[in-house]
């Protein structure tokens, strides 16, 4: 068995959920290749090296690659992976950019937010908002599919020693350009990441009371912050935000959400934490239905309260 | 130009589904079915393009059962011009397959856009529109939240883990759509008559050369694991110490 896993990064760091995508390459078994494709990525190839477990890194570098267009990228990961049993990306809207666009490339089909492997063919992965686990075996020569992060644990940053080579593949495909882009820069760890998450829906009322309520108490944990899709359409934060089906999906250690009523749709990014708490008004909220510890009370005065206490 | 416009019939956004007791999949019988939120908002979309003069011609497509005809109606209803339904089992079709054949409906129809949801909400693939993207060699615009059209390029802003990300495409290109590109209209019952009278074409997969079934091969599917029931605590000095001493996770 081999795998290739595709790297996630800015061209300057590697992005901690790679390190959840060769923890589940571990788990399917065999050698374990990280490719990383940039611009100028030379200290994401030397982290990825570094990574335990991996065997060897492929790092093309080539200014086709600088924004990881799907078009230019999923064309190299087809042509290097050609020679692999498995190729594995993150469940991140990088990999669900790039992996499909590179398995039909190869003529195979694909498993997304892969949750569990049962053996190197067999994965388990969520249906309907979460709502079923369906079981799923694949029978391609190459079985491609991406990996949700917050299903397995990391495997360490530290303590590989995979050599790095070169790959001279490197083609333009023509058909698209990166324009712009727009990052909201955030002090706060990364919400996908994060041990504690504190997230508010649209009981919050506005932006400017979620930043008022919510940043002191996110501030107090440590926490990353997030949003049902209610807040972020009424427009109190930005769409990166959102946890849910179409949004992120968590699973920390701690989720607390404020004035969320708890829709399918929020559910299923959230699910999965360790301990969840609801903060709401309403006693018959959804939310409830799943939270460990909820208490009904106006947001503006509880969560106040919280912050002074814990 | 033409914009071709991909459809799913799919189980209502709104209906809690329940696992069938032999884990063979999911019991959709006198389930609510609709079109998927996001290929309503595709379809919007392409509305909206036409209405501004940058599409001439509309076509809605759907791949799967002979009741998909009526979320073909309901696209035409909301302004498509003519429909296809590719008449399949969809649930023998994985995402390359229908890739498969929408290529084949875009070689016979030649559209310039080709807009598609970024994902269906039966199974949460996320994967037809990059696939239709790689057999075409065309550009993709995936998890689109704004789309201009500009002569013979596209741009499209992306929903993307970190904010926002803008790229411009040459045409054909292929564009998925996300939950925030825009707000579908209600179809007026007037538009419902009249999308009785337009034209849907029926086809099926073998009309497209496509035969082969999915090589995934779905051996169960179960509920969810449950969690336990939680406590309704009463104070926040009670959810402290739950938190510290009970949870351990503060």
């Amino acid at each position: 068995m081999s795998i290739l896993v595709i790297a996630e990064h800015d061209n300057k760091t590697l992005n901690s959920a790679t390190l959840n995508v060769v923890a589940a390459a571990q788990k399917i078994g065999g050698d374990i290749t990280v490719l990383v494709a940039g611009s100028g990525a030379q200290a994401v190839a030397d982290q990825a090296a570094q990574v335990a477990g991996v065997s060897k890194v492929l790092l093309a570098d080539n200014a086709a690659y600088a924004n990881q267009l799907a078009e230019n990228v999923a064309a190299l990961v087809a042509q290097v992976g050609k020679g692999y049993s498995h190729i594995l990306a993150t469940s991140t809207t990088t990999g669900k950019n790039v992996l499909p666009r590179a398995a039909a490339l190869l003529d195979v089909s694909m498993i997304s937010d892969i949750i569990a492997v049962e053996s190197a063919n067999t994965f388990k992965r969520p249906i309907y908002a979460g709502n079923a686990i369906a079981t799923v075996q694949s029978d391609e020569a190459i079985i491609a599919g991406t990996v949700r992060g917050t299903a397995f644990d990391p495997v360490a940053a530290e303590g590989g020693a995979a050599a790095v080579e070169a790959v001279s593949e490197a083609k333009d495909a023509g058909i698209s350009k990166f324009v712009s882009e727009e990052i909201v820069k955030s002090e706060r760890p990364e919400l996908t990441a994060a041990r504690i998450v504190v997230s508010g829906g649209r009981g919050v009322g506005s932006g400017e009371n979620y930043h008022k309520v919510l940043d002191p108490l996110a501030d107090k944990l440590g926490a990353a912050q997030g949003a049902s899709r209610a807040a972020v359409d009424a427009g109190f934060v930005p769409n990166d935000m959102q946890v849910g089906q179409t949004g992120k999906i968590v699973a920390p250690d701690l989720y607390i959400a404020v004035g969320i009523s708890g829709a399918i749709q929020h559910l299923a990014g959230m699910k999965d934490s360790k301990v969840i708490v609801a903060i709401n008004k309403d006693e018959e909220a959804p939310i409830n239905a799943v939270a460990d510890y909820w208490l009904v009370g106006d947001l503006n005065t509880v969560v106040p309260e919280l912050t002074t206490k814990i | 130009m033409k914009a071709l416009v991909a459809v799913k019939r799919v189980v209502d956004a709104n209906v809690k589904v329940r696992v069938k007791p032999d884990n063979s999949g999911v019991d959709l019988t006198n389930v609510k079915m609709s079109i998927n939120p996001f290929c309503e908002i595709a379809v919007e979309e392409a509305v909206r393009l036409k209405e501004k003069g940058a599409v001439s011609e509309i076509i809605v497509v759907s791949i799967g059962p002979k009741e998909a005809q009526e979320q073909i109606r309901s696209a035409m209803a909301l302004g498509a011009d003519r429909g296809i339904l590719v008449e399949a089992d969809d649930s023998q079709l994985g995402a390359l397959e229908v890739a498969k054949i929408l290529k084949g409906v875009v070689a016979a129809e030649q559209p310039q856009l080709i807009l598609l949801g970024k994902q269906a909400i039966d199974d949460d693939s996320n994967q037809v529109g990059q696939m239709l993207g790689a057999l075409l060699g065309a550009g993709q615009g995936t998890f689109a939240s704004e789309v201009k059209v500009d002569g013979d390029k596209v741009q499209v802003t992306r929903e993307v883990d970190g904010g926002l990300q803008t790229v411009e495409l040459s045409l054909p290109a292929i564009i998925t759509t996300d939950l925030r590109l825009n707000e579908p209209r209600y179809a007026a019952l007037p538009n419902i008559m009249k999308a009785r009278k337009k034209p849907l074409d029926m086809k099926s997969p073998a009309d497209f050369g496509v035969s082969t079934a999915t090589k995934l091969k779905t051996v169960k599917v179960e509920p969810p694991a449950d969690r336990k029931a939680g406590v309704q605590v009463k104070s926040v000095d009670e959810l402290v110490e739950k938190l510290k001493n009970e949870a351990k996770v503060i």
